[in-house]
């Protein structure tokens, strides 16, 4: 895994979200209420929407577009819609954060 | 011949040690112990008891001077060890005394973390971890001055308790937005600060401290929103790091603390360490059951015994403040593969929270009720599947294992004069007599005869499960559509209990009307949050993490994911100058779209969301505000150019409406709300579909109100006619207010009268002229806080961090 150092968790606010740009297109870091951390593309399944945007309860977050809801931990769609986005495995160590960007490692090889 | 064994340190971990030790390996060791506090081995725990005065000294001393005596044990109080050698094999502590060993134990415990603010060491701050601190502190508090304690942890809390209960004037200063984070959910977290407030401790949460400041002692705590504290006392408590110096000194491996394997021994093999100064598995530990766990475990290893182990437990946390009870163990954080079961009794502040991972218990949280905390330990240590009791899991031990409880039986069950209403004192038979004796089928019949579930409403559940025992069929639930999955209640409940139970925080709230989830959802939350913006508006802190993206970043986000900007023009008037700045924005920052809006505005469309700072700088020169076009809130007020201008204009509508919308703009409010001013019956601003319009006519102002030109057309209904601008601008005021204060979020003023009714708003607000004022004036009061250009407060640097991607990452690889 290549982890990139993205910043510290108290950069996002709780049941918030801070994106990360990268070539591939901007990546959403979520922190829950229980300062737990995730990432996933900046992308609803839906059309598009920045789920960065969204209004973030429990480990899900709600698009601001159409009000799709995403679950952080699965990228997946919850209740009747169907899609999902990637997620980025994300690594906490103390206040730092990390994320692993693959595609991005071997590109850079 | 026996070994010499050298300890450094006499706190709890390795008394226990030695206890062990002298059980199984007696006589094999012949002990000296280096103990830098001048006293004898004490429960440390029970310092807090010791600080509220509920124990002596003398209670909590675990080993006597006798002890150390039968033991043959050399005690050397007062002695700090400065220096180990490891090639001769001896220990030199700071009065010159050298000792050899055979065998060492580092267990020198930790140091309290200072904070390294301006005046961290002026003589009056403490902090909290052994006698002397206690000891100091009581001396202080004789004072019955006033005490900061800086840390909303258990030790921090312990502290202001024990202040308190010395009679000082106890204020905790706690930088995150709730008390113990690390061991409990907000919800619970919320409960106790309440339990922490009522004893006369005061909180504050989100607290930044800046320094500490005073003329040879302390005086002031300065927080970094400029809040300052008196203070003669101030007590850090903000957390413990191991107390590794000494090791690291002598070449140990450290990390954290001193690096040890499962056998407690670190990497020189007659060198041990346990307790908190201690690192195994890469953990650190600071409750007592790891440590003596720890304190075992290295008897064992002493005595020979090479297969003893450490193995990681979680412990359950415990506050030791008197009549708070709290218990927090495991994880407990959510997720998709967990499940929660969450149980909240308002009326007894109790909250459950057990989190479950394959129907087996990972984590728990209790407040006020802790009783099943050791049961619900013991399952999750022994990882019992629990799906055969699930539905009773939450209700303890006491109601396992006999037949599952039916909540119907349980009601059937009661006895007559068992009371059911709290409020009013409304016991079982007096409500099932009335409902046979009076043949009641509603809810609303019951609260009107017997005032039963009237007040607080808490009791209405069980209001409602007599109904369906006593009539069965016949009774017919009030069809409320609950707010949200997360709660039972109707928007109109919980409006009615946040104010009947003065709730001012969207987590109390919750606890009290017994939400079923932790946190929400995107439904509730931003309704919460208008509602007690609404109801409390000097008091409530806006969470902003509740709002909708546009009325947190003041933009509306389109469907690219850019944001369209609408800067305010009053009464739909502009000037040249205006004109010309919002030009070169639209050059400046290549705005690829400029409209004129329905509510006579221009709309900037498709503004990367990273330039709405600087592009509301520039707007800001020219004398532009938001115009809130993207907020449940005031939006325009639009107006026809009246009698200035227009032969036919009967009065100056252009001047009355760019009047309203100064009085009004920045008031939040269940949804939009759009008005117009027409000068003559012509209606050239389209009065006659709005939320509030008026007509200007010869003999005054015809104020209409609950139209509708979106998915519903409708024209509005005439509220009534009033003679002058002043009395026009209070009657829409007073109505504005009416509306926002009972109004359902996201419904629409037209929606909201059909509900209400046209006559009952015509009677508060034309006839009733105290109502009327009554309304103004809670109106007026709210602006106080509402009007605020949120676009200058963002150019100045608020909330930053929803403007700037976090991090850019990647580029300089996929460069190469």
């Amino acid at each position: 895994m290549n982890w990139i150092a993205i910043g510290t968790l108290s950069d996002i606010p709780r049941r918030g979200a801070r994106c990360v740009d990268t070539p591939e297109g901007k990546i959403a870091v979520f922190r829950t209420a229980d300062d737990q951390v995730y990432a996933i593309d900046d992308h609803c399944p839906h059309k598009g929407g920045p789920l960065s945007q969204g209004i973030v309860h429990g480990t899900a977050v709600t698009c601001p577009l159409h009000n799709w809801v995403i679950s952080l931990e699965t990228g997946k769609a919850l209740g009747a819609d169907d899609g999902a986005v990637r997620t980025i495995p994300v690594r906490i160590e103390g206040e730092l954060l990390f994320i692993a960007l693959e595609a991005l490692a071997s590109r850079a090889a | 011949m026996t070994e010499k064994l050298v300890i450094i340190g006499n706190g709890m971990a390795p008394g226990r040690m030695l206890e062990h030790l002298f059980e199984q390996a007696p006589g094999r060791y012949q002990v000296t112990i280096f103990n830098a506090e001048p006293r004898v081995n004490y429960d440390r725990i029970m310092l807090s008891p010791v600080l509220s005065g509920e124990k002596a000294f003398e209670e909590i001393i675990i080993h006597g001077d006798g002890w150390y005596i039968a033991n043959g044990i050399t005690l050397y109080k007062g002695h700090r060890i400065v220096a180990i050698d490891r090639t001769a094999k001896t220990v030199t502590s700071d009065h010159g005394v050298t000792e050899p060993y055979d065998k060492l134990v580092i267990a020198t415990g930790s140091v309290p973390f200072i904070i390294p603010v301006p005046g961290h060491d002026l003589p009056g701050v403490l902090t909290y971890r052994d006698l002397d601190d206690v000891q100091a502190m009581l001396l202080a508090a004789q004072s019955r001055a006033k005490a900061v304690v800086i840390g909303g942890g258990l030790l921090g809390l312990e502290a202001a308790a024990g202040l308190n209960a010395q009679g000082m004037d106890v204020t905790v200063l706690h930088v995150m937005p709730t008390l113990m984070e690390r061991q409990l959910d907000p919800a619970a977290g919320y409960l106790l600060q309440r339990a922490v407030e009522q004893r006369g401790i005061k909180v504050i949460t989100k607290a930044n401290t800046q320094a500490i400041t005073g003329v040879g002692k302390v005086e002031q705590v300065e927080l970094a929103d400029g809040t300052v504290i008196p203070a003669t006392l101030v007590v850090m408590a903000v957390g413990i790091r191991p107390n590794s110096a000494l090791a690291k000194q002598a070449g140990i491996a450290v990390n954290r603390g001193i690096v040890v394997d499962a056998g407690m021994r670190s990497n020189d093999p007659d060198i041990y360490a346990l307790g908190e100064c201690a690192e195994v598995n890469g953990m650190v530990y600071g409750l007592v059951a790891p440590l003596y766990e720890m304190a075992r475990v290295a008897a064992h290893q002493l005595a020979g015994n090479e297969a003893a182990a450490f193995v990681h437990m979680d412990t359950p946390t415990k506050l030791k403040v008197t009549g708070i009870d709290l218990f927090s163990l495991g994880d407990f954080a959510e997720g998709e593969d967990r499940q929660e079961i969450v149980l909240r009794d308002a009326a007894a502040g109790v909250y459950k929270r057990l989190v479950l991972k394959d129907d087996r218990i990972i984590g728990t949280v209790l407040y006020g009720e802790t009783g099943d905390g050791a049961w619900f330990n013991d399952l999750k240590k022994k990882q019992t599947d629990i799906s055969e009791m699930r539905d009773t899991l939450i209700f303890g031990q006491s109601y396992q294992g006999g037949a599952p409880l039916d909540p119907m039986a349980a009601v059937a069950a009661l006895p007559d004069d068992a009371e059911v209403c709290g409020c009013n004192g409304v016991c079982k038979g007096k409500i099932t007599g009335a409902i046979t004796g009076k043949g009641l089928t509603s809810l609303d019949d019951v609260r009107a005869h017997t005032k039963a579930s009237a007040s607080c409403g808490s009791c209405t559940g069980l209001v409602e499960k007599l109904m369906v025992l006593t009539i069965g069929d016949k009774y017919n639930p009030a069809a409320v559509q609950p707010m949200c999955g997360c709660t039972t209640h109707g928007h109109d409940e919980v409006r009615r209990l946040i104010m009947a139970k003065s709730l001012k925080t969207i987590p109390a709230v919750m606890q009290e009307l017994e939400w079923t989830t932790s946190c929400g959802c995107a439904k509730c939350r931003p309704a919460l949050n208008y509602y007690l913006v609404c109801d409390w508006p000097n008091e409530y802190a806006d969470d902003y993490q509740s709002r909708f993206v546009n009325e947190r970043v003041h933009a509306n986000i389109q469907k690219d994911g850019t944001y369209s900007v609408v800067p305010r023009m009053w009464g739909g008037v502009t000037n040249a100058a205006e004109l010309r700045a919002i030009a070169d924005v639209v050059d400046k920052f290549e705005i690829p779209m400029v409209k004129v809006t329905g509510g006579q505005r221009i709309d900037m469309l498709g503004i990367r969301k990273q330039d709405l700072p600087a592009v509301w700088a520039d707007l800001g020169q020219a004398g532009f505000v938001s115009g809130h076009a993207y907020a449940k809130g005031l939006r325009t007020v639009k107006t026809c150019v009246g009698s200035d201008w227009c032969r036919f204009g009967t009065q100056d509508s252009t001047g009355l409406g760019i009047r309203i919308e100064k009085f009004m703009w920045g008031s939040w409010t269940p949804a939009k709300v759009k008005m117009a001013v027409s000068g003559c019956p012509r209606n050239c601003a389209e009065a006659t579909c709005k939320d509030v319009g008026v007509i200007c006519v010869d003999s005054g102002y015809e104020i209409h109100f609950a139209g509708a030109a979106g998915l519903d057309i409708k024209g509005t209904e005439v509220l009534g006619l009033v003679k002058s601008e002043d009395e026009a601008l209070e009657h829409i005021v007073a109505l504005t207010q009416m509306y926002r204060e009972q109004g359902r979020y996201l419904e629409r003023i037209y929606k909201w009268a059909k509900r209400i009714g046209i006559p009952e708003i015509k009677r508060q607000i034309m006839d009733d002229a105290g109502k009327r004022k009554a309304y103004y004036e809670r109106f007026v009061f709210s602006q106080k806080f509402a009007q605020v250009d949120p676009w200058s407060e963002r150019v100045s640097g608020k909330d930053k961090h929803e403007f700037q991607p976090m991090a850019s990452v990647g580029f300089a690889e996929a460069a190469e």
